[in-house]
């Protein structure tokens, strides 16, 4: 397909900081994994050694988080809850059967993308707040043990329902088709836009032609 | 690297599919007792624990009280704890406890630690660190209801007293016991050690103290070093010697039913996405779809 046909969806700096998050994410969820689940304690490996899989973990936490207050800047305009949401929802069936018939009135992102921006954004809030008390030899030491406690289980539990979301991004990404090629090129169709994202569309068609979609 | 042992009762980490290597289970279960009444704080325990243990810690500064060091470190180990209380009939007692790692039957620490093999029980009861697993994670800090347990700034791995487990293994007691001038600390078996314990408690009852008893508690399933307090009724006393000491219920959540409950949440997170790709297949947009609509307009 020729790139006269394609709208510009994800720029370049949105691009890169989401797939050097991903890199960082893997990486800190595996190793998370492995101190929560003992008898995968082999996926800490992906760091090397368990020792250096427990001092590394915390810095990438910290790189995800950066990365997402970027993202967050970047496309908090387009995840606030809209009046038209509503028709997603009451529709919610279709969607996850891939019916496309009904225009449903989607801006650049979906409803249930909405949640799961705003999911992230608050359990990455929890992970880094929790995991700062926890932090060894760096913070914990300020902290009363009652409260590393409590910071010990809200990060695994925050942990655990982020890993999850970021499951099912993975997964609606790899079924959506064009989804994944949109965010490592940034392009996707006109009929992909139109198709599931079709006020989106409608929106940066009635503008001067630029060549963009977004902004 | 640790000596073969092939009599470890617990693991930390580890499933109880995969138990640890526990064939030489023909072991009583060991008990140090610490006789509170009969501590004169003179200190040689604390000496005898850096000296059998190859530890030095750095001098520090006096505080204005006689705890020297003021606190437990990766290389102070026990350290008696002074603590001046005044009882209802006026007199001033000087409560005196050698603190230390209690070795519990049911350890926070254990419990808490993510290191496979990191933190054992021997059969005999003691619950060693086997430091070249530590990760430094600090798990152990947390788990322990007693605030025992100390990372090491210079080597970022948690320390606590081993009970003298390499003495104890060849049929020695704890270098703390073998010094003690006044014989307030004992070492045995655990049942010889709560019998011994029981004399003492009837001599201080016949002294006065009627709420003499032994301190053993049951919410960590006993520990396996034990007190004989004067006022058992009154544990806090003795420099917040915790009444009923339990695992915290954070710790139960996060290592008890958590973890089956996000197993479960991944395998059906899994299952979903598959049933779903299988059953709803691929969602592909018509490319053409277009240039359909533009013919037939």
């Amino acid at each position: 397909m020729n790139k006269r046909d394609m709208i510009l969806r994800t720029r370049f700096p949105e691009r890169a900081c989401h797939w050097v998050m991903v890199i960082c994410f893997f990486l800190a969820a595996l190793s998370g994994l492995s101190w929560f689940f003992p008898t995968l304690s082999g996926l800490g490996a992906v760091l090397g050694t368990p020792q250096m899989a427990r001092i590394l973990h915390p810095f990438l936490g910290v790189a995800v988080f950066l990365a997402l207050v970027y993202l967050f800047i970047r496309f908090v305009k387009y995840n606030l809850p809209e009046r038209e949401d509503l028709a997603w929802f009451a529709n919610v069936k279709d969607v996850l059967l891939g019916n496309h018939d009904k225009p449903l009135q989607i801006g650049k992102y979906n409803a249930g993308q909405k949640i799961l921006f705003w999911g992230i954004m608050s359990l990455i809030s929890v992970l880094l707040l929790s995991g700062l008390v926890i932090w060894r030899p760096y913070f914990a030491l300020a902290f009363p043990i009652p409260l590393i406690r409590l910071g010990l289980f809200l990060h695994a539990a925050a942990g655990i329902a982020l890993i999850l979301l970021i499951l099912g991004h993975a997964y609606l990404a790899f079924w959506v088709k064009g989804s994944i090629s949109g965010m490592v090129t940034g392009y996707v169709s006109r009929a992909w836009a139109k198709s599931h994202h079709d006020r989106w569309y409608r929106q940066i068609s009635s503008k001067p032609a630029k060549g963009e979609g977004s902004e | 690297m640790s000596m073969q042992s092939q009599d470890i009762l617990k693991r930390s980490a580890t499933s109880a599919l995969t138990p640890p290597t526990q064939v030489r289970d023909h072991k009583a279960e060991v008990a140090k007792l610490i006789d509170v009444s009969i501590c004169i704080g003179c200190k040689a325990c604390q000496v005898a624990c850096s000296e059998w243990n190859d530890l030095r810690d750095e001098v520090g500064q006096n505080v204005g009280v006689y705890d020297n060091p003021i606190d437990l470190s990766a290389k102070s180990w026990t350290v008696m704890r002074f603590d001046e209380v005044q009882q209802e009939n006026g007199r001033l007692e000087w409560l005196i406890r050698k603190d230390g790692c209690m070795h519990c039957s049911d350890p926070g620490c254990l419990k808490a630690c993510p290191s496979p093999g990191a933190i054992v029980q021997y059969a005999n009861g003691i619950v060693d660190f086997q430091s070249e697993h530590c990760i430094g994670c600090g798990y152990c800090v947390a788990g322990c209801p007693f605030n025992v347990p100390r990372i090491s700034q210079e080597d970022n791995k948690a320390y606590k007293c081993t009970l003298c487990s390499d003495r104890v293994a060849v049929g020695q007691e704890p270098a703390c016991a073998k010094t003690c001038p006044t014989g307030a600390i004992s070492f045995g078996s655990k049942a010889d050690m709560q019998h011994l314990a029981g004399q003492r408690v009837e001599e201080l009852h016949g002294r006065g103290y009627a709420n003499a008893g032994l301190y053993d508690p049951q919410g960590v399933g006993g520990t396996h070093v034990m007190y004989v307090l004067h006022h058992a009724d009154r544990p806090e006393l003795y420099h917040n010697l915790p009444r009923d000491p339990r695992i915290s219920s954070a710790i139960h959540g996060w290592k008890g039913w958590m973890k089956p409950v996000a197993a479960v949440a991944f395998f059906a997170t899994l299952a979903g996405t598959l049933f779903h790709y299988v059953g709803v297949g691929p969602n592909q947009v018509d490319e053409h779809a277009d240039d359909h609509e533009e013919t037939k307009a």
